[in-house]
């Protein structure tokens, strides 16, 4: 069966002066209704690069995009890369919405919450100034905004960070997408703020039966909503599968450095946290062979030296398991035992 | 809002009081003696000292300014007996160059100058707006270059320079106005070709550095309005182009321009010095620098010079009056 969104060798390059900045690179990944899909990275990975792309969020004369990302509508299956500006605008707000990283910025200044809400119900709807500030209410009520029929006339410069996510939530899925791309939600706001967000999404995912990107570098944030984890690096995929799969069975040198860099609270007073040496790459001049070969302990022990000559393919080593690494998964296990 | 407004002008009272008195002063240290000008030279000691007391310049200077303030309220009458005229309120004081009430001569210069300005803040906001939107959305392309030539071109340019060539070539080469019709005074109202065919030139030499500056910052602020967030959120939303531009875009881009517009208007209302007299305008510029560099009038002196620094006063609190309503962050805070 097919999901909602699939993406398919995704290519997002962006033509500068200095050189082509390949910012995604084959990228493939989808997501069915009422699962969430997390996609973990660290910045300039292609994360949110690729999640434009399927937004049509780029500027078409600086960016140069192929493959395909394919909405499967009701009304049949559309390919947003290669599809009008016209009909992606049309998707846009209604099948699929977007958040952002700072709600401090992403709403308008000069208009209230309930009109930047509202703008967006009555794009999709007829109705009356009246209700769609009605609509507004309802949207923020369902956030969990208090005593939202007042609020709702408020400017964002009144709402706290955490209250203008929800109201960027409330826009976002006021005509009831049936996709929601989360570009780094949480990431502006305090730890406590940040569950409160997480918890939300997941209720109205339930509630909508949505499905969502979630866009993160927080693998805290990935554990407690994610099912499916996309690991990027270099803006290519480099592992990708279940939560359990990524979290207990890590296949690939730099998600294990991911997950040997967070802090844990069960690790006691003497453990160091283990950062992953190095600089993420130049997207203009990618390594040769794996990107992250300059940055990965375990290169030197791939006898052929294949680590520096051929970029590794995503392979499927059973069960939709997939990683980007010329180690045997045995190999690499070894390794690590070797080391503890 | 209302306590803002009402706190704001207060303000703008006692600013008001602070510069006149402070221009009573200044004007104190100019070592010229109207008293003895006026007089000429048939000047007795005697008959300077009366002329002192007639124009009311033998008391202190904070008295001087006192008698101003209230005949700014209750009329003024200079001298006593036969000889006494009287100059009903708002009295700005009595020119002895030209023996009339200041009022008199500065509401005759008026309509030229606020016409002048007028047209000239039209021109200038319509045509700097519009190409610098246009020049936004078309960056790098040939509108844009077109526009950045016009750019350069309004802003290098003095204002001398484009007003000559105007009269030069627009007046006397093609004969579009005539010479003799140059400066004359037609009512906007009653006979407004009249009016356009003496203020159009003017007020085009004028607007054409201010258009300039206007596009250039009209420009960048919509370029950089663009990359805002909040517009990438508006896109998200599905809104149209047009509907991004003209809505989201637009209205934060333009907020900055009433300030500066507001306080550049204002500025003109004190008078434009060269266009003016380019022009042969008898507005409030060429009134006062007449009164500077030849008559030495300074009731004519004092007034201009309050005029101007309450235009722009009063432009400040209605420039900071709009703002409140334009962006909802000022209000409140």
């Amino acid at each position: 069966m097919s999901k909602f969104l699939e993406v398919t060798n995704l290519n997002v390059s962006f033509p500068t002066e200095d050189g082509e900045v390949r910012a995604s690179n084959e990228v493939s990944y989808s997501v069915g209704l009422g699962e969430t899909l997390a996609i973990v990275g660290e910045s300039g990975s292609g994360k949110s690069v690729s999640n434009l792309a399927v937004m049509g969020l780029h500027n078409p004369t600086r960016t140069k995009i192929s493959g395909s990302a394919v909405l499967n509508l009701a009304g049949g299956p559309v390919d947003v890369i290669s599809a009008s500006a016209q009909t992606v605008r049309n998707l846009r707000g209604k099948a699929m919405s977007m958040i952002f990283q700072d709600p401090m910025s992403a709403l308008h200044p000069f208009f209230t919450i309930g009109d930047q809400i509202a703008e967006a119900w009555h794009l999709y709807n007829k109705g009356s100034k009246k209700d769609g500030i009605k609509k507004a209410t309802e949207m923020l009520d369902l956030v969990g905004i208090p005593d939202a029929s007042s609020r709702v006339h408020d400017y964002p410069h009144q709402f706290s960070g955490g209250m203008r996510q929800r109201a960027m939530i409330a826009m976002a899925l006021v005509n009831n997408p049936s996709l929601l791309i989360a570009d780094e939600p949480t990431t502006a706001l305090d730890v406590t703020v940040q569950s409160q967000i997480l918890q939300l999404l997941k209720d109205l995912q339930k509630e909508f039966n949505m499905a969502i990107i979630l866009i993160t570098h927080d693998l805290g944030v990935v554990a407690e909503v994610a099912d499916r984890i996309c690991v990027m690096y270099g803006g290519r995929i480099v592992e990708d599968g279940t939560v359990e799969d990524i979290f207990y069975r890590p296949e690939h040198p730099y998600t294990l450095g991911l997950l040997n860099s967070v802090p844990r609270i069960d690790a006691g007073e003497s453990h160091r946290l283990r950062a992953i040496p190095g600089q993420p790459p130049s997207l203009i001049s990618l390594p040769s062979g794996c990107a992250f070969q300059p940055r990965c302990e375990y290169s030197s022990k791939v006898s052929s030296g294949a680590c520096t000559s051929t970029v590794p393919l995503l392979n499927d080593k059973g069960s939709g398991h997939l990683s980007r690494c010329h180690l045997e998964v045995a190999d690499l296990n070894n390794l690590v035992k070797d080391k503890a | 809002m209302f306590t803002f407004v009402i706190r704001r002008l207060v303000y703008t009272i006692i600013l008001l009081a602070i510069v006149s008195l402070t221009i009573f002063f200044i004007f104190d240290l100019i070592p010229v003696d109207p008293a003895r000008l006026v007089c000429s030279k048939q000047c007795t000691p005697s008959l300077v000292e009366a002329n002192r007391h007639r124009l009311g310049l033998d008391v202190s200077v904070l008295e001087q300014w006192w008698r101003f303030i209230v005949g700014l309220f209750a009329g003024r009458t200079f001298g006593e007996g036969g000889i006494a005229i009287t100059c009903a309120a708002p009295a700005l004081g009595y020119s002895f160059s030209r023996h009339e009430c200041v009022t008199t001569i500065v509401a005759e210069a008026f309509p030229y100058t606020l016409s002048l300005a007028l047209g000239a803040f039209v021109l200038w906001l319509s045509v700097g707006i519009s190409l610098g939107v246009l020049s936004a959305r078309k960056k790098g392309k040939f509108a844009d270059r077109a526009a950045s030539v016009f750019v350069l071109v309004g802003t290098s340019l003095p204002t001398f320079i484009t007003g000559i060539l105007v009269v030069l070539f627009i007046v006397l080469q093609f004969n579009l106005v005539n010479p003799l019709e140059l400066g004359n005074w037609h009512s906007p109202l009653t006979d407004p070709l009249g009016w356009l065919q003496t203020f159009f030139f003017p007020c085009a030499t004028l607007a054409l550095a201010y258009a300039a500056t206007y596009t250039r910052f009209t420009r960048s602020n919509v370029i950089e309005t663009s990359s805002e967030d909040f517009i990438r959120t508006a896109r998200a939303k599905g809104l149209s182009e047009k509907v991004i531009l003209r809505k989201h875009t637009l209205r934060a881009a333009l907020a900055p321009i009433v300030t500066i517009a507001g306080l550049d208007f204002a500025g003109l209302l004190g008078g434009a010095i060269i266009t003016e007299g380019i022009f042969g305008l008898n507005g409030l510029g060429r009134l006062s620098i007449k009164a500077v560099t030849q008559t030495y009038d300074l009731p004519i002196i004092v007034s201009t010079t309050l005029i101007a620094s309450a235009f722009v006063l009063i432009m400040n609190l209605i420039v900071d009056i709009a703002y409140a309503f334009i962006d909802p962050r000022v209000r409140t805070s």
